[in-house]
């Protein structure tokens, strides 16, 4: 089976990936109070380097998503049909993840809950439909 | 009259090139750049010693250090100045327009812009590629990022499959008629909805052709238009450009456009609105592109595309003829001259499918997944 990609770990991403591996999903917030997904040295808001890590709540929406009907890697192939969805945490920043659920169940809109995820060597933040 | 203003009509398409478009297998995009900017000399009839600077759109699927100096050398050129730029399918525009300014910061006189690709017969590979760290998730390809948008548009607006239909049905029914278009297919609704869905929501005539083929432009002022004789010189009306986002996260809305902004600018320059355009060629690599820059222009009303597209509306019998050629998904994929060149063709009088007493042309341009835009606005030829 052929692996499946793996991020390019950077000095800049390595908290946004070590997090994760520890089982929390984080995004910067400057001094300013902007916030940010994925991991930058500056604040794209202001420029500003003065940041922190904050932990995600876990709650997001469904902005929109995609389904592949066939895999353009091969580590996907067991997996198509497959969605990609773009959601957003509740404390606004957007990302590229998977909705664990049918595909036919996604709804635009629809509540999530943060769920971690191992795949191969890196832990991923994927989400599932919200049970409240 | 503003600054911008005074630069209406000042500068001009002086000639067109281009190659078959479609699968030319063997051929390098040095090759196919030599001969589309040969025709683009012959056009204008101009000598390759007029030619002073050399403004190359870098192959999108095999980019090189350096491509535009080795171009040059191909061409036995030792342009003023050049080089290859980066920036998807909105790179044409943006390239007249660092002509249009060196030539009015005297840099120099006479430029070609070019481009030239073989993604058909060579490698289609940049076309499915990851999309950066998120290809953990099995994000991969440029369609899957318009499948987003895409989709986004059909959950903000409502917009139905057969709405887009509508759009690929435009261009594919000019495609069709036009005996140098790649896809010389008409669509039909039902074919259009029977297709299949590598990635839903994207049907398969929502996207457009891959394609080889190279094409150039020939860009100069008026005034040396006249100098050097050109036979049909075409003005440049207005011309603007815009940027957002990389990746599509980042973006505070999917379904807008900075045609807004590139087109704020085109049509200041020109001094024309919306409702003053006679012909449009709208760059559609994938149908929601072409649905979201007619709604940024201000020709249709923000998600009202199907009702207002109905019934012809942008086919060649229409209020507004759009793709006149074939566009992206039926004359060749090739990422946007094409556009311009037929536009060129509308303003001589000369289309294959020719909107009579057209007085302008509307082109759009863009690149990416909608990360950089343009709009050139063209003026009838000898006015």
């Amino acid at each position: 089976m052929t692996d499946f990609p793996s991020p390019d770990v950077t000095e800049t991403s390595r908290p946004f990936w070590d997090a994760l591996n520890e089982g929390f999903l984080v995004f910067q917030e400057c001094d300013q109070q902007h916030r940010w997904l994925p991991a930058r040295d500056f604040c794209p808001t202001c420029l500003s380097d003065q940041f922190k890590y904050v932990k995600a709540g876990g709650r997001a929406q469904l902005v929109s998503w995609v389904v592949y009907n066939s895999a353009m890697n091969d580590a996907f192939k067991d997996q198509v049909p497959y969605n990609v969805a773009l959601v957003q945490l509740e404390e606004g920043p957007k990302m590229m993840t998977n909705i664990l659920a049918p595909n036919g169940e996604l709804k635009a809109g629809m509540d999530l809950q943060l769920e971690i995820v191992k795949q191969d060597q890196f832990k991923l933040a994927k989400f599932k439909p919200s049970s409240k | 009259m503003n600054e911008l203003t005074q630069m209406r009509g000042k500068y001009v398409i002086a000639g067109i090139g281009h190659t078959d478009y479609g699968k030319l297998p063997g051929r390098s995009t040095i090759s196919l750049n030599t001969q589309a900017c040969k025709q683009a000399l012959i056009d204008a009839r101009i000598e390759k010693s007029s030619v002073d600077a050399l403004f190359v759109k870098v192959p999108t699927s095999a980019k090189e250090f350096m491509y535009g100096q080795k171009l040059a050398e191909a061409m036995g050129m030792k342009p003023k100045l050049g080089g290859s730029w980066d920036q998807g399918g909105a790179a044409n525009m943006a390239l007249i327009s660092n002509a249009m300014a060196a030539i009015e910061t005297g840099q120099c006189e006479v430029a070609l812009v070019c481009y030239a690709d073989n993604p058909r017969s060579g490698s289609r590979q940049v076309y499915a590629r990851p999309r950066g760290d998120d290809a953990v998730y099995g994000w991969f390809s440029t369609a899957a990022g318009y499948g987003l948008i895409h989709r986004r548009h059909m959950i903000e607006f409502g917009t139905q499959p057969e709405d887009f239909a509508q759009f690929a049905m435009a261009s594919r029914r000019h495609g069709a008629l036009n005996p140098k278009a790649q896809l010389k297919l008409p669509l039909s609704l039902e074919q259009y909805m029977n297709a299949p869905m590598q990635i839903e929501p994207l049907r398969r005539d929502d996207c457009c052709l891959v394609s080889d083929g190279g094409a150039a432009l020939v860009v100069m002022s008026a005034k040396r238009a006249v100098e050097l004789g050109v036979p049909n010189p075409v003005p440049i009306l207005g011309l603007g450009q815009g940027q957002t986002s990389a990746e599509l996260p980042v973006r505070e809305t999917l379904t807008s456009t900075e045609a807004v902004v590139s087109a704020r600018t085109a049509f200041s320059m020109s001094g024309l609105q919306a409702k003053d355009i006679d012909v449009i060629q709208i760059y559609d690599c994938f149908t929601v592109a072409g649905v979201m820059t007619l709604e940024d222009y201000g020709f249709c009303p923000k998600g009202q595309f199907g009702p207002w597209s109905k019934g012809g509306y942008l086919e060649i019998d229409g209020p507004l003829p759009m793709n006149t050629s074939g566009g992206l998904l039926s004359e060749t994929g090739m990422p946007g001259l094409q556009l311009i060149i037929e536009g060129v063709r509308q303003m001589r009088g000369v289309a294959n499918l020719q909107v009579q007493k057209a007085r302008n042309c509307l082109i759009s341009n863009q690149g990416g997944t909608m990360h950089t835009h343009a709009t050139m606005i063209l003026g009838r030829c000898n006015d």
